[in-house]
């Protein structure tokens, strides 16, 4: 049965394209083109980007900046996922880094200086890392499992996050760190070229070194991958901690862009919508191999259905259920047994042109 | 013998309760003959009793019978709904629908009732919806080999967005029979209030532990937990159970929903927003193991009650912030985890 399989993919035109269709990113990039082209043929300006002050402004710039702070999150969510975890305290995280920046910023003397934004920036992320720090040893060495050791400090973080702002919701006036969520560089969007940065940055990372072969190695099999010698505990560790920096990075830019720390409500649901991106870029949530550019694309989707779903004039509180629609389409062709029928399906269509050509 | 593994489970009363009386706990426990399945219900019992004691001693009204009547009346639905929770728990699944549903099935309610149908078809028919999207997911689970995770993840988004399509606002509920039936009650003993959500909590209670404990379905259940692929090989109906536990949780939600209208008395789209997270909370403080196979009905209702009574504490006070009851709650998570880790330690 291989043979007949990899002897039609190597045969150009349909055979090129039906290997195509097995990619595990095919039908999310499918999904993402189908939203595009709906919203090129409601708004036909849609895909325009135009320069204005400098700046390019559009929708897709826009999308590229909204998708910043999921991207950060869902890059740090497809690590821990890969090594068979889940975080769910990724918002809670988000909640405090804004938070804490805030709160320093509106009691400093000089709120618009850069110096008092980098401290605020480096506590903040110094915090997150150790909120992630603190989820990796809950997993790696009390050994509990990942969604209940991160669902304390999801519950636990919000009540955090409400206690340094004393309930309040901070709002500040800073020049400088408006300009991680709000601002430009080089004609882009600056919260955009930091996500896409870490984004790239990982990837090369995981991907032109072993590590990404290691985080997959512990998420197939840990007690097998730890008596070959890798530092399971080491790698788990650091995938939490990770996400906790990424996340808390996220809280930055979301705090940045609306200039005010929220407590309840800043990054709210932003663990479901990234554990939804990584899912349907097709990592699989029993972990092992991981995809990022299939995580991206998941991002992209998710974006732009919210931008979508504005644009059309729906109501945002709506947008979970085009969400669900999404999610139930892409997992249901992703589950095993669509994917049996289709190959079966596949096969039958191979094995007919063979028998005539003998 | 097994005689030494009890002790640390003893008393998961407090952060540190074991410690150096660990010598005399297991001859207690052999003498008190405890089954050591029950000893995390145990634990939840005693911090239970020992809330209801601190708040004893600080507050003066706290230990009357219209606190603890009250308990019950405010935590209902998220009693009817940890009830729920727990079976698909039992089989190594999760329901993160469960807040959503809630919301879609009081907003239907109200809607319903709004429009003018008798209560007698809406009640059913808001507990129907529940059902129904308690079976979609399991089919999702079960046929299409999706993660109970993502499944649920995906119905609770459809649930959460359908309540909008439905009604973007807020919905007050005027109808006469169905406020006359929220607004009855019952006093036991002339002292202790019951409601009708408080009846029908309770008829919940009971009817799950007849199911977990007394039928071949309950014990599929453990099995399942247990492990799955013994499960089958015992040829136990796993697939039909598996889809029965969503359905049961998506009904009791749907239930809930209902309660929790005839507590507000309206519907709206946002009520139950990270409600299932709570439920989840309450069926691990109440000793259920989220790998599935250990846990009890009557221990997720204590768990509920431990979230009702931390509430209640911090209302008394008064001076603390509302936002110490999520603290609190993740402290008393983190505590029961570690603790029953260290018992799996032990166990193994």
């Amino acid at each position: 049965m291989p043979a007949t399989m990899g002897a039609s993919t190597r045969t150009a035109g349909p055979g090129g394209l039906r290997r195509l269709a097995h990619h595990t990113i095919f039908w999310p990039v499918v999904a993402l083109i189908a939203l595009l082209v709906a919203n090129t043929l409601y708004s036909p300006d849609f895909l325009a980007v135009s320069i204005l002050d400098g700046h390019l402004f559009g929708a897709p710039i826009d999308i590229l900046r909204n998708s910043a702070p999921l991207l950060l999150v869902s890059l740090g969510m497809t690590l821990v996922i890969a090594t068979r975890g889940i975080d769910l305290s990724v918002g809670a995280v988000v909640a405090i880094a804004g938070a804490l920046s805030l709160s320093f910023i509106a009691t400093s003397p000089n709120p618009g200086s850069v110096t008092t934004v980098l401290v605020a920036i480096a506590i903040a992320l110094g915090l997150c890392l150790l909120l992630g720090v603190w989820n990796g040893f809950l997993v790696s060495v009390v050994g509990i499992q990942p969604i209940i050791a991160t669902l304390i400090l999801m519950t636990a973080g919000r009540g955090v996050a409400m206690l340094i702002t004393e309930g309040q919701i901070t709002t500040v006036n800073s020049a400088p760190f408006k300009t991680l969520g709000a601002g430009f560089w080089l004609g882009l969007p600056a919260a955009a070229l930091i996500a896409y940065g870490v984004y790239v940055v990982v990837a090369l990372i995981t991907r032109r070194t072993a590590l990404g072969m290691l985080v997959e190695s512990v998420g197939i099999n840990p007690s097998a991958s730890r008596l070959a010698g890798v530092r399971a505990r080491t790698i788990v560790w650091t995938v939490f901690a990770l996400s906790g920096l990424f996340s808390g990075l996220a809280g930055l830019i979301l705090a940045s862009n609306v200039m005010a720390a929220d407590a309840n409500n800043a990054g709210l649901f932003i663990e479901l919508d990234a554990i939804l991106a990584v899912v349907i870029g097709g990592t699989s949530l029993q972990g092992g191999k991981f995809s990022l550019s299939g995580t991206l694309v998941g991002v992209l989707i998710i974006t732009t259905l919210t931008l979508t779903v504005t644009i059309v004039g729906i109501s945002p509180l709506v947008t979970p259920l085009f969400k669900a629609l999404v999610v139930i389409a892409v997992t249901l062709l992703q589950s095993p047994r669509v994917r049996e029928r289709l190959a079966a399906r596949q096969r039958q269509r191979v094995a007919k042109p063979e028998e005539v050509a003998a | 013998m097994t005689a030494t593994t009890p002790q640390k489970t003893a008393t998961p009363s407090g952060p540190d309760g074991p410690g150096g009386n660990g010598s005399r706990l297991p001859a207690l426990t052999r003498r008190l003959r405890v089954d050591r399945r029950y000893l995390p219900v145990l634990g939840t019992f005693v911090v239970l009793a020992l809330i209801l004691a601190i708040g004893g001693v600080r507050y003066e009204n706290f230990l009357s019978t219209g606190v603890l009547a009250n308990l019950f009346i405010n935590n209902s639905f998220l009693i009817v709904l940890a009830v729920g929770m727990t079976f698909v728990i039992l089989t190594g699944g999760i329901d993160l629908s469960v807040g959503a549903v809630l919301a879609l099935s009081a907003v239907s309610t109200a809607f319903l009732l709004d429009a003018g149908l008798p209560v007698a078809v809406v009640l059913p028919g808001a507990v129907l919806i529940g059902s129904i999207i308690g079976l979609l997911i399991g089919l999702m689970v079960h046929v299409f080999e999706v993660q109970p995770f993502i499944a649920t993840l995906a119905g609770m988004f459809f649930a959460r967005g359908l309540c909008f399509v439905i009604a973007p606002e807020s919905i007050p509920i005027t109808d006469e029979a169905f406020v006359a039936l929220a607004g009855w009650d019952t006093w036991i003993g002339g002292q202790w209030r019951m409601t009708t959500s408080v009846i029908i909590a309770l008829v919940v209670i009971a009817v799950a532990f007849y199911l977990l404990h007394y039928t071949q379905f309950g014990r599929t259940v453990y099995a399942i937990g247990g492990g799955e692929q013994s499960a089958q090989l015992m040829g136990l109906p796993v697939a039909r159970t598996k889809v029965l536990v969503y359905v049961i949780s998506g009904t009791c939600a749907g239930l809930g929903g209902l309660l929790f209208a005839m507590y507000s008395r309206s519907g709206y789209s946002l009520t139950g927003v990270a409600m299932e997270l709570d439920a989840i909370a309450a069926v691990v403080i109440g000793g259920t193991l989220l790998t599935g196979g250990t846990g009890f009905v009557l221990g997720s209702v204590l768990g509920v009650l431990v979230l009702g009574l931390i509430q209640t504490i911090i209302t008394f006070e008064g001076t603390l912030s509302s936002w110490w009851t999520k603290i609190f709650i993740g402290v008393l998570l983190l505590v029961f985890v570690v603790l029953q880790r260290v018992l799996s330690l032990r166990k193994t």
